[in-house]
């Protein structure tokens, strides 16, 4: 009762505000917001990849028997994970002020190449260092945790079978560490698509930024907010649906049997709707002699 | 006489404050089936572990084949040796452990597979010939394609037999093989291991199995508190027992 008077409250503001639904639709499939929404997805998918790649590396060497390794890498950790994102996006977008010129040379020769460092961190460049240095610091710890979750018999066997300390992480260790690290995984993914707003202090052109650019001039200000936030939960929903599956696969050998999709219990159900009318019913067609369906599990 | 298999002269090893071994000698030779017994915390275990390098060993020397195993001397000092030469030391021994061990992710045969063609560079083909030759061997013929969690303890197991031999090694180590296994499974895994000790395999077999090495050891080690207590022929250790200590634990086991 409580709930339906708050809800109905909240209906009411809504209904009796100068909100208008018209001016969403109207903006919704506008093209810029179309291509700002690919933009978002493109630096969601390569912050993550650089995230997950150095994530993998750092961990490793976490977990490393050489001592400067684990130290590097808890000191990487340390410092990514211990400064805001927004500011490492803001620091890498204004490199150039420190770093005006990058040059890479070959030593003790005079063979040199340089650039700009103006050119050469674009806005996006400096929105995915930001991202995905910061991403790579969060994932170390994520991917840390499903390498130590694997069994230690798991590694002493691959060992006495004369499997190399990288052959058994690659071989043995990563892939049953999956099932544990790819949940986390997904959730930094979703929670990567809405932080790449951020991105948008470097004027990299995502949705945030196009909607804000568009709402400068129209005044439209939170129906453009509703437009960004129904792709954001739009392509979020997408990636929820991708994770199923890819958990589902790293499932195998862990369950004896995995449970059905929710497609394949909806097509299960369908078909026996179809195949099974309740005797007796109307449903029947006249005539027409009912056949049980031919089941796999039947023994016959 | 040829160059025994497994040679350790001294052997120490501590984790720790806790000495788990304290001066182990033995010696076996070529086709030779060594039962250790003992109880639990006698370091039968970690003696095992050292002879493939699992573990590290503090003072001592262990030959296997005539080679120091993953150390090399210089100037009367040992010298660790590389990952990759300790890694094709251990491919020439297999072993058995008392959990399995068996890679989940993988099938029966993906689990024999993986050595032979990772670490030997078997072309797949023969490999898998091999492969599902050493499976039917130990009885598994029919389950080539199924998940170590769809098989039970015993056909583990035998699996994981199946593919420490997959690396043709020349010494099978054996930790407490049957000891996690149901007592009507014991069965067909010690029928394995009968069976290869009949082909000349050589063995070191840490187990509680008292029946399997008075019929199938040519030698039985009574170990207690990181030494060995009684050594000889298992007729006369487990038949004509010298030592108290060793009374008491058969009369406890027998």
């Amino acid at each position: 009762m409580v709930v339906l008077i708050v809800l109905g409250a909240v209906v009411d503001t809504f209904a009796t505000s100068s909100l208008r639904w018209s001016v969403v639709g109207q903006y919704l499939f506008d093209a810029r917001i179309l291509q700002a929404a690919v933009v978002t997805l493109y630096l969601t998918a390569i912050a993550m990849v650089v995230g997950v790649g150095l994530g993998i590396l750092l961990a490793v060497m976490r977990l490393s028997p050489n001592r400067v390794m684990a130290w590097v890498s808890w000191l990487y950790i340390w410092f990514f994970r211990g400064t805001p994102v927004l500011v490492q996006i803001f620091f890498w977008w204004n490199i150039n002020t420190i770093l005006p010129y990058l040059s890479i040379g070959i030593p003790f020769t005079h063979v040199m190449v340089q650039a700009s460092t103006n050119t050469l961190v674009t806005p996006l460049l400096a929105a995915i260092l930001g991202l995905g240095l910061n991403e790579a610091a969060y994932m170390a710890e994520i991917v840390r945790a499903g390498i130590i979750s694997v069994d230690h018999g798991q590694t002493e066997a691959a060992q006495a079978l004369g499997m190399r300390r990288s052959l058994v992480m690659r071989r043995i260790v990563l892939p049953q560490a999956m099932r544990v690290i790819v949940p986390p995984t997904g959730n930094e993914t979703i929670s990567m698509l809405k932080t790449t707003s951020l991105a948008s202090i470097a004027t990299v052109h995502e949705l945030f930024f196009v909607q804000q650019d568009i709402s400068n001039f129209n005044y439209k200000i939170i129906e453009l907010v509703i437009v960004a936030s129904l792709w954001y939960l739009a392509m979020s929903s997408v990636l929820t649906v991708f994770q199923y599956y890819i958990e589902r696969h790293f499932a195998r050998g862990s369950v004896r049997g995995l449970p059905p999709t929710p497609i394949q219990r909806l097509r299960r159900m369908l078909f026996q709707f179809h195949a099974a009318p309740p005797f007796g019913s109307a449903a029947e067609p006249d005539g027409e002699p009912w056949l049980p369906p031919a089941m796999p599990h039947s023994g016959m | 006489m040829a160059t025994p298999m497994v040679r350790a002269e001294a052997v120490h090893k501590s984790f720790g404050r806790n000495q788990v071994l304290r001066g182990i000698d033995i010696e076996v030779a070529p086709r030779e089936v060594m039962c250790i017994i003992g109880p639990s915390g006698s370091g039968k275990s970690t003696f095992l572990r050292c002879i493939n390098h699992l573990e590290k060993i503090d003072a001592g020397r262990l030959w296997v084949d005539g080679e120091l195993v993953g150390y090399r001397e210089h100037g009367g000092r040992l010298h660790e040796l590389p990952d990759r030469e300790v890694c094709h030391k251990r491919s020439e021994i297999g072993m058995v452990f008392q959990g399995f061990n068996l890679f989940p992710h993988m099938t029966a045969l993906e689990n024999v597979l993986e050595a032979p063609v990772r670490v030997k560079r078997e072309p797949v083909a023969a490999a898998t010939e091999r492969g599902r030759a050493l499976l039917d061997r130990v009885g598994l013929g029919d389950r080539l394609d199924a998940h170590p969690r769809q098989l039970s303890g015993g056909q583990q197991q035998r699996v994981a037999i199946a593919r420490a031999l997959a690396m043709q090694p020349k010494l099978m180590l054996f930790d407490e093989p049957t000891s996690a296994l149901d007592p009507e499974l014991v069965g067909d895994v010690l029928n394995v291991m009968r069976d290869l000790a009949h082909e000349g395999m050589t063995m070191i077999v840490v187990t509680h199995e008292m029946g399997f090495a008075r019929e199938v050891g040519d030698s039985l080690v009574f170990m207690d508190s990181g030494a060995i207590v009684e050594a000889g022929s298992p007729r006369d250790v487990i038949g004509n027992p010298q030592q108290q200590r060793t009374k008491d634990f058969l009369s406890k086991v027998l």
